[in-house]
């Protein structure tokens, strides 16, 4: 296969709503997964015998299960209110990346199937037969969402999308249709413990060296213990943390973190990964597996605290749902939130006085703060709703001369996914993943051009990952993306005060 | 009586009743299909009182609507809030003697019919012209707006051009209500309304006007954002964790 053609639209002063350009992502799809990596998952092989009728009873299965799926596809009344609010469609301009059209992709089986409309005037109500055409449409297209809850936030429902999303990834695995990419990184983590497939024995080797760095820098011993019983913290952070650029630099900024502050804390071999794929695809078994891992570590290591290091969907996971897939917690401490955003961790040691910094070790960068989708439209941080947006940019402040906000109607809740979530960050899908980040690249541009800003401090691996590849698509530099960890690494002052 | 208002009655009760079973089933159906994971769109209220707070403006003032695009925010609302008043005023052939509300709605409801059939004309611009819209209708969208505006219009038409006989209305619609039928004035225009009102009312729980429940059911807006104070766990959840101790 010649490898497909990447282009960056072009960036312009004002966000466009595209002409729509029927099929012009049709092509765009992941890697199907080979039989051994979705066996590992229990999922069958390949596309199976019978995969039509398997999958109608696996779609009426979920709609037993999940009452959102069964109201988001009853109560979609084609207002259109969402259909120029996914990012994936600002971008490429395919019709079937509006939000709606790409439930409906699902809701036209539904329909066909379960609903007494659909059975009897399909044509009437845009009820349609599950083909191979429609199954080929939802490989392409399911895999073209990043999940990542924008247009939930306009319906006047609150159809969110994802669900719908991944009820339908979810349906494909059990037939034997699976993304390579996502179900081969779930492999790994039941195998070795993280998504990178980095075997204990490495993470520790690559602990080692960051401490030897952090002494050059420092002069000091700044540990990054792996495995330490008793200690009171156990972290658990994306395994990009460990040595991807600039996710590296992140983690040393928790590690410093922790030695002002004094907290005896640790990492865990077992659970060396905060990403949770099992979101992504939609399974509440794998999802529960990989977290599984946490508890099970905690236990082991006897930790009191649960922190989650910078990650968006990770941070979902554990936040909205590590209490139902792997509580109760009554063997932690109750006097801190269970888990803990890193954020909120060092937030609250800078509200009590307990770091101090220098700002002006920051003075070269101009900073401006990208919300990843999961932090803000799917979790929370400290006590008040809005706090994921609040805290992270009161550390910027903290540690930063120079903070600027970009576009309203691109931050907070209404912020773009970096174009690479969900379970998108693989190379073939480069060309998506690059279009995908126009309203992002957009509103950067704006903030470019009146206030000079160079550095997008963002608190995802993902969106680290996903703008580090696609920033130079529009002439930007890669390294202007960084942790908001990695900012307060800069300018964290340690040793006696 | 006529055979206009034996027809007519007996369509009544099969549509009240087609309509009312359905609607019922559609919720329990919702109420009983467990929402294992906390998924409300955040930031989101924390408490039981916070998102009460939260659906009454989503239902009253369709506040994520207004969010997304000040057009369709406009003409729905617009159309939404006058079907509400119009509804009120026709409150007045069921009840004897009228509610003191109902009779200081009147005026209001006059206007609200108009603003009614101009909202829905507006939104069904919005199909044809639109080409985003254009391109995610499907025909019964359509239909479902012709048969709005028809019912409007048809209303609306025996208050402008040709009145009916109201207080035979009335009697009608009380007689439906007790039992007790009473002739319907035969009047073109009235047909009409009452036939695709019956349709509205059958039709309601097996298509997508189900969104008016629907946004009751929905995670995304009806769940506090209180996850890890609140140990959330679906029936099927707890059956899967027991199975594995
Ligand atoms: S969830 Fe995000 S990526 Fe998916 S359709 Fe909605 S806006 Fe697009
Ligand atoms: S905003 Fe909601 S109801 Fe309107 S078209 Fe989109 S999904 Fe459907």
């Amino acid at each position: 296969m010649a490898a497909a053609e990447i282009t960056a639209p072009p960036l312009k002063p004002y966000p466009v709503i595209p002409i729509l350009e029927v099929g012009a992502m049709a092509n765009s799809k992941p890697y199907v997964a080979n039989a051994a990596m979705q066996q590992a998952l229990g999922f069958p092989g390949e596309l199976v015998e019978g995969w039509h009728d398997k999958a109608i009873a696996k779609l009426g299965d979920l709609l037993q299960n999940y009452r959102g799926l069964k109201v988001y596809l009853d109560a979609c009344v084609h207002c259109g209110a969402c259909t120029d609010k996914c990012h994936y469609f600002l971008g490429t301009g395919d019709p079937k990346n509006m939000p709606v059209a790409r439930q409906d992709l699902l809701r036209k089986v539904y329909r066909r199937y379960f609903t007494w409309a659909g059975k009897w005037f399909p044509k009437l109500v845009g009820a349609e037969d599950l083909s191979k055409e429609v199954l080929d449409d939802w490989y392409s297209y399911f895999n073209q969402c990043s999940e990542c809850r924008r247009c939930s936030v306009f319906c006047p429902y609150g159809i969110d999308t994802a669900e719908i999303t991944m009820a339908a990834k979810e349906i494909m695995d059990s037939i034997g249709l699976g993304s390579k990419y996502t179900n081969e990184i779930i492999g790994k983590v039941h195998k070795v413990g993280n998504n990178l497939g980095l075997p204990g024995p490495a993470l520790l080797d690559t602990l080692q060296s960051l401490e030897e760095d952090l002494k050059e820098e420092t002069g000091l011993d700044i540990r990054l213990p792996l495995d330490e019983k008793g200690a009171a913290v156990m972290l658990i952070t994306p395994s990009a943390d460990f040595f991807a650029e600039p996710h590296v630099y992140s983690l040393m900024g928790y590690a410093k973190v922790f030695h002002a502050a004094g907290i005896p804390w640790t990492l865990s071999t077992h659970a060396s990964e905060a990403g949770n794929f099992g979101l992504f695809i939609g399974n509440y078994g794998q999802m529960q597996k990989i977290a599984m891992r946490v508890r099970e570590a905690a236990l082991d290591l006897g930790a009191r605290r649960l922190v989650v290091g910078e990650c968006g969907h990770a941070w979902r996971v554990a936040y909205s749902f590590w209490n139902t897939l792997i509580g109760p917690f009554d063997f932690l401490d109750p006097d801190y939130p269970l888990p803990q955003h890193i954020c909120e961790l060092t937030y609250d040691l800078i509200q009590r006085g307990a770091l101090t910094f220098d700002k002006s070790a920051n003075d070269r960068y101009v900073v401006t703060f990208h919300d990843s989708c999961n932090v803000a439209r799917a979790s929370r941080m400290g006590g008040l709703p809005g706090g994921q947006f609040e805290i992270p940019r009161a550390i910027v402040r903290a540690v930063a001369n120079k903070f600027v906000e970009m576009n309203p109607e691109a931050i907070r809740e209404k912020t773009f996914c970096c174009g690479g979530g969900g379970g998108l960050l693989s190379d073939e899908l480069l060309d998506l993943r690059v279009k995908g980040a126009l309203p992002r690249m957009e509103a950067l541009q704006a903030v470019v051009d009146t206030d000079g800003v160079n550095f997008m401090a963002t608190i995802c691996a993902i969106c680290k990952a996903q703008f580090s590849k696609v920033l130079p698509y529009y002439k930007f530099n890669m390294s202007m993306v960084g942790g908001v960890h990695q900012l307060v690494s800069n300018a964290i002052r340690l040793g006696p005060k | 009586m006529s055979a206009a208002t034996v027809v007519f009655a007996l369509l009544f009760y099969a549509a009240t009743l087609l309509g009312a079973a359905g609607l019922a089933w559609r919720i329990r159906d919702y109420a009983r299909t467990p929402a294992p994971l906390k998924i409300p769109t955040t930031p989101a209220p924390t408490t039981t009182g916070g998102v009460v707070l939260r659906m009454l403006r989503e239902v009253a003032l369709f506040e994520s609507l207004f969010k997304a695009n000040l057009w369709i925010w406009l003409f729905g609302w617009m159309f939404h809030v006058a079907l509400a008043l119009v509804l009120a005023r026709h409150l007045r052939y069921f009840t004897e003697p009228v509610w003191f509300w109902v009779v200081w709605v009147q005026p209001f409801g006059l206007y609200a019919g108009l603003a009614m059939v101009g909202g829905l004309a507006a939104l069904w611009a919005r199909r044809f012209l639109v080409e985003r819209i254009r391109y995610i209708s499907t025909p019964s969208d359509h239909m479902m707006l012709a048969l709005l505006l028809g019912i409007g219009v048809s209303g609306l038409s025996m208050k402008f051009m040709s009145h009916t006989d109201i207080v035979a209305v009335k009697a009608f619609a009380l007689g439906l209500i007790f039992f007790d039928w009473q002739p319907l004035p035969a009047h073109p225009g009235l047909f009409v309304h009452l036939f695709l009102v019956i349709v509205l009312i059958a039709i309601f729980p097996y298509s997508k006007l189900l969104h008016a429940p629907g946004l009751f059911f929905s995670p995304g807006r009806n769940q506090a954002d209180n996850p890890r104070e609140q140990r959330h766990l679906a029936a099927w959840a707890a059956k899967l964790e027991k199975a594995k101790v």
